[in-house]
């Protein structure tokens, strides 16, 4: 029994190791079993709190040592530990009932990676009043991503930060993450506007434009957010 | 529909416009607790990790009987769904099946 | 070696930081001279953590404290991580640079907890070469913590205070002693932290660590202490730490606080009784 399978997916205790009176080193072992566990699902409920807050201690706890065991860190840094959680969730089965509960995991990961994003300053407003925008290409910054689910996901995640009323809601809902300054921003936003921002990655301005009803507000939503951080004009 | 260059450019300059002046954005920003704690690495024993704390061979039982019990229970979702939607979201009853092993 | 420090870190008092103390830093650190710092959560791409360092490190000496290099493993250093070390050593310019005896990644898992390792000339040797990496690519002289241990090793042969010995003979580093660690190490070993204190190379310590720890009992009822973090130093640590600086002089010390952290006047007041003992203490 190698220490790295006792750690994460058997209880026995590897061989050669011992207690001061020679005593069977079972329950000194447990510490650092525990300690890795323990750590590895603790940071999982610091950074998906609402999902936390859904399922409650002991369904979270269950199911984040599942995780951690099928999906153990590759890397020192745990900033951004629990990349694929959500998806994790929707493929398991007594998540089931809370058909929602990935989307969420989606949004919170979402505001962590913004949270750690790097820091990029937006364009002025003068770079961006120009005659001919609809041809360029538009940058955002590192943190935006938007977030779409099929379940009113912005009213439920709010609900459960606010620790209001639970929620009760109607309808899909897409969310904007933006991080104009240091704290990450989650706002709903309509599937329209959620498909022209996700539009600007691979077309014209003017084409992404073309998808929505009214593109002053998302724009200035955009702006005011410190999102839009590059223009560029075809050669 | 294809906008006009002109369309375009009038309506950024309507949303510059809307934001000059004084900051007012600043009213419907939250900020998202928490965040600044998730994922810090740290070189101490953390909590509930002592000899009592639970071992990683808790949950590893073949039949998972866990419900979710936190506020999901209240959670209602009232449009945009089926009637077999509807009444997924409300059974909460033991699903007891076997996990595939990890 | 390049001088690559920034400051140094002052025969006196610092605490580890956390965000939650920002504030009260920035405007009045009090009796802390100087941070401490974990490595691994400035690592990301930018934000606030990495705004918040930048301004700290204009006002304190900073010391980088890795937690996840993994330097006592069988395996290779990781070059990514290592990378990412260098990066955060190139632009901070720490006053200090210090890692774990011990290992925390195996066939590229991360397990989150600094693991133990028996002491043996292999795993000297292992560990010489690790140190000796880490120095290369930083440009400096780095400090090795000595571990809090629950299990011993039937392998082991050589003693910890002599594998330590050993490696800052073969590679030129400095040591970070630990007295909670020594004191929790011993106790769960039935062994004299006096003793191991005495054998200890004080004259390679660059910096010493006082946390306070958790207590539980193994299954025949003899004390098995964790390293917590989460608490107040106990006064038999206290003890240590006061005989040991009478031996060795002041050096830089840190109070460890990473669970159940308190409000800043609290944590100031530790670092304040550190700072009381190190004013006593001749100056060698």
């Amino acid at each position: 029994m190698s220490w790295e399978s006792a750690l994460l997916t058997s209880d026995a205790t590897p061989a050669g190791l011992s207690g001061p009176r020679a005593t069977p080193a079972t329950r000194r072992f447990d510490v650092y079993r525990n300690n890795v566990m323990s750590s590895l699902v603790n940071a999982m409920r610091d950074g998906f709190i609402v999902v936390h807050r859904l399922v409650g201690e002991e369904f979270f706890a269950a199911m984040a040592t599942e995780y951690v065991r099928r999906a153990p860190p590759t890397s020192p840094c745990l900033t951004l530990f629990g990349a694929d959680f959500a998806d994790f969730i929707a493929a398991f089965p007594p998540a089931a009932s809370v058909p929602y509960l990935a989307d969420i995991a989606r949004l919170e990961y979402a505001l962590r990676r913004a949270y750690h994003a790097a820091d990029v300053a937006p364009l002025p407003a003068e770079a961006l009043a120009r005659e001919d925008i609809a041809d360029a290409r538009l940058t955002l910054a590192p943190a935006v991503r938007v977030i779409r689910s099929d379940f009113p996901i912005y009213a439920i995640w709010r609900a459960n930060i606010d620790r209001t009323k639970p929620s009760s809601s109607t309808g899909a809902q897409c969310v904007l993450v933006t991080r104009p300054d240091w704290d990450p921003i989650a706002e709903p936003i309509s599937s329209e506007d959620a498909a022209f921002v996700d539009a600007l990655a691979h077309s014209s301005f003017g084409e992404a434009a073309s998808l929505v009803p009214d593109l002053a507000p998302i724009f200035s939503r955009l702006v005011a957010r410190k999102s839009i951080t590059g223009l560029e004009m075809p050669a | 529909m294809k906008l006009t260059h002109t369309a375009v450019a009038g309506a950024v300059a309507t949303a510059l416009a809307s934001l000059a002046g004084p900051a007012s954005a600043q009213d419907d920003m939250e900020k998202c607790y928490g965040i600044s704690k998730a994922g810090e690495n740290g070189c101490a024993a953390g909590p509930g990790t002592t000899c009592a704390g639970t071992s990683s061979v808790d949950y590893q039982g073949n039949a998972w009987v866990l419900v979710p019990a936190g506020t999901c229970e209240e959670t209602t979702i009232e449009a945009s769904m089926t009637m077999d939607d509807m009444e997924r979201m409300g059974s909460l009853e033991p699903l007891e099946r076997d996990l595939p092993e990890g | 070696m390049l001088d690559m420090t920034r400051g140094h870190l002052p025969n006196t008092a610092g605490v580890g930081f956390k965000p939650q103390h920002y504030a009260d830093i920035i405007s009045e650190p009090g009796a802390v001279d100087w941070l401490e710092i974990h490595a691994e959560n400035y690592m990301g791409d930018g934000g606030r953590p990495i705004a918040q360092l930048r301004a700290l490190s204009e006002r304190l000496p900073i010391s980088v404290h890795g937690v996840g290099l993994s330097i006592g493993g069988c395996d290779a250093l990781d070059r990514e991580h290592l990378a990412r070390l260098k990066h955060l050593n190139d632009w901070l310019r720490p006053a200090s640079f210090s890692e774990h005896l011990a290992w925390s990644s195996h066939g590229g898992v991360y397990f989150n907890d600094l693991l133990p390792l028996p002491y043996t000339s292999e795993t000297l040797t292992r560990v010489a070469d690790h140190i000796d990496e880490v120095q290369e690519t930083l440009g400096r002289r780095m400090l090795l913590e000595n571990p809090s241990v629950y299990v011993g090793f039937d392998e082991t042969d050589i003693e910890e205070t002599d594998f330590l010995r050993e490696l800052v003979r073969r590679t030129g580093c400095g040591l970070l002693l630990d007295i909670n660690n020594v004191f929790v190490s011993c106790t769960n070993q039935c062994r004299d932290p006096r003793a191991y204190l005495t054998d200890f190379p004080l004259t390679a310590v660059g910096e010493v660590h006082l946390g306070g720890h958790d207590e539980d009992e193994d299954i025949d009822g003899t004390p098995l202490l964790i390293d917590a973090h989460g608490s107040e130093v106990v006064d038999p640590v206290w003890t240590l730490y006061a005989e040991t600086v009478a031996r060795m002089g002041p050096k830089p010390t840190l109070i460890e606080w990473d669970n159940n952290v308190p409000d800043w006047d609290m944590l100031e007041a530790e670092a304040a009784r550190a700072k009381k003992i190190l004013s006593g203490a001749r100056v060698n």
